[in-house]
């Protein structure tokens, strides 16, 4: 980003054997050259990327049974099932859209906050910082089928390693975490917590490395304690950092597949069954494609919604 | 703050310093303890016996060393050959990562370094894409993946992902920032673009492309809800599928469920362990995976 405004040419008045560089640069080389070097993924990008999503509007716009010969046109047909109480999918899709809302608004706070003091601990200068940070970030390089089987075993109610510990303390050790609600929503998000806070704290730590030392020594000079200088000096320093996390949080949370297709697989009752577990069993199961293109669209709409608003929240508050 | 507390804790050692030192390593412990005990209690139950992987008291230590979870997933005449499937995870990571390198290199340096029609509306129109939910994608790219009939194939887990901005992006804005002289003077000499490509940006460039090498390789690696729908037979699928499938087959048989967990890390903990400055680095750095 920053290189962007040094190395603009022709800004900076060129000496003449720059300007014989620029000859021989247009001469040695043809017009083409650049449109050769950006081909090979051009042609990914529009193979993967561009078509798909053009593509997947005409596609929500028809019947379209991966099965069947025929695709019928039906318009807005698909979306209007969607907000049409008692139709096929609404029912169905909108639990599954409460399951992601509840996943989100459970999880963001504590992804948001835990990792934060993760990093402010990991910030401090301490003899093995390095090992600390690898444990702590480790989880993350997993994927979510390892750590979806793991926690699995973890939780599971009868001979599970956290209700074996719970009971050691003297606590219940035959919490269904996995079968009934509200245990099953506290397994989800604290499997995720565990997995993806060190991707979080590594952000937050860069964050904190960009504030400027000499404002904690200022906020020192003028007898600010521990408490006062992170809220006058940490606080405001990571406001960008804050709102990148927010926001890339909520976006993940809101992604959520993985949990609980392997833990939960939507239990009890489908009430943990996330949005796009829903979509993808709908459309890649069993083949309503057209309709589980629309409901990916209108996800993808409150995902936008939600990362303006976010973004306009921090915007006010901050000026 | 931090140099100047930690300083004056090693300059003056008395009681209370001491006991707030025993007290945050303590703290730093229990979080390492919380950490890295499951990962641990994988490992130690992929050696067990059936029985005692479910017995308690539980041991971290088993009584006897079993190796039943791992001859019975290397097993490759079964529904669930593991094997297999960590040699399509190799495959389909490897070959994932080799064409994003070569695909993202190449545009990147176009972005950063020429000049041509298109060239800021083709960068705007990328990096645009990189707002857009994955999710969007999966029913078009189903059915154009089963148009190339790449389905049930590791074409067709390796090659779309690769159509990701983040590499382009990340190359460009590394590119940018490196000095000009150089590709000036080998311009002089008489060099091509592509010569100046290979022979000089490449070999300055190696700490990112060693970065986006690692990110890409371990993203693809632990891929799951694609390679789901579009594997479908056992012999196809990579190691996260897989996972899923060994979960429901053998249901409470923990050690064998375990042996396949370990089987899938060891390879992402290596490259992690050796690539870790890659990859804290390239991760806060763009704050643009995830």
């Amino acid at each position: 980003m920053d290189a962007q405004g040094a190395e603009r040419p022709g800004t900076k008045p060129s000496p003449p054997t720059k300007a014989r560089v620029k000859n021989r640069d247009f001469i040695g080389s043809s017009p083409i050259t650049p449109y050769l070097f950006m081909a090979p993924y051009l042609v990914l990008f529009f193979t993967f990327v561009l078509i798909p999503a053009v593509f997947g509007i005409w596609i929500s716009f028809h019947n379209w049974d991966y099965l069947l010969p025929g695709k019928p046109w039906v318009g807005l047909g698909n979306y209007v099932d969607l907000f049409t109480p008692g139709s096929a999918t609404s029912g169905d899709f909108w639990q599954s859209m409460e399951a992601t809302g509840k996943f989100t608004l459970y999880s963001v706070p504590f992804l948001v906050v835990i990792p934060l003091l993760v990093a402010l601990i990991l910030n401090q200068e301490f003899r093995g910082r390095g090992f600390f940070r690898a444990a702590y970030f480790a989880p993350y390089v997993l994927g979510v089928a390892v750590v979806g089987i793991l926690w699995r075993f973890l939780l599971d109610p009868n001979v599970g390693l956290v209700n074996y510990y719970l009971g050691k303390v003297g606590l219940p050790n035959d919490i269904p975490w996995i079968t009934q609600l509200p245990w099953a929503w506290v397994s989800l998000v604290g499997m995720t917590v565990w997995w993806t806070l060190g991707f979080n704290a590594v952000i937050y730590l860069a964050g904190l490395q960009d504030i400027d030392p000499s404002l904690y020594d200022a906020a020192k000079v003028d007898g600010a304690d521990r408490w006062q200088r992170f809220v006058n000096v940490t606080l405001p320093g990571l406001r960008p950092v804050l709102l990148l996390v927010i926001t890339i949080t909520i976006l993940a949370s809101a992604n959520v597949f993985g949990q609980p297709y392997i833990v939960t697989k939507g239990a009890p009752a489908n009430e943990t069954r996330s949005a796009i577990m829903y979509i993808a069993q709908e459309g890649l199961r069993n083949f309503n494609m057209g309709s589980a293109a629309a409901m990916s669209y209108v996800l993808a709409l409150f995902l936008l919604l939600i990362s303006v608003l976010n973004f306009v929240l921090f915007r006010r508050r901050g000026d | 703050m931090a140099q100047a507390a930690s300083a004056s804790k090693r300059a003056g050692q008395n009681p209370r310093q001491l006991l707030s030192r025993i007290i945050w390593y303590a703290l730093l412990a229990v979080l390492t303890v919380v950490f890295l005990a499951p990962l641990l209690w994988m490992l130690s139950t992929s050696f067990k016996s059936r029985p005692e992987s479910t017995q308690w008291p539980l041991t971290w230590i088993p009584h006897e060393i079993s190796t039943e979870g791992y001859s019975t997933i290397f097993n490759t005449t079964t529904q669930t050959p593991v094997l297999r499937w960590f040699l399509n995870s190799v495959i389909a990571a490897s070959g994932h990562t080799v064409l994003v390198l070569v695909t993202a290199s190449l545009a990147g340096y176009a972005l950063a370094r020429m000049r041509f029609p298109g060239r800021n509306f083709a960068f705007a129109l990328i990096v645009g894409t990189l707002f857009i939910p994955q999710f969007v994608f999966l029913m078009p790219n189903y059915l154009i993946v089963d148009y190339f009939g790449w389905l049930d194939t590791l074409l067709a887990v390796a090659i779309p992902g690769a159509a990701g901005a983040f590499g382009v992006f990340f190359l460009r804005q590394f590119f940018q920032s490196l000095p000009k002289e150089l590709e000036e003077a080998a311009l002089i000499d008489g060099a091509n673009r592509f010569q100046i490509f290979l022979r000089i940006i490449l070999p300055l460039s190696k700490p990112p492309l060693a970065t986006l090498a690692v990110l890409s390789f371990l993203t693809n690696w632990n891929d799951f809800l694609w390679p789901v729908y579009v594997l479908i037979s056992p012999g196809s699928q990579t190691l996260p599928p897989g996972l899923a499938t060994l979960n429901a087959a053998y249901n409470t048989d923990y050690p064998v469920i375990m042996a396949g967990g370990v089987v899938a890390s060891i390879p992402v903990l290596i490259v992690f362990f050796i690539a870790q400055r890659y990859i804290i680095e390239g991760v806060s750095r763009s704050g643009l995976k995830g």
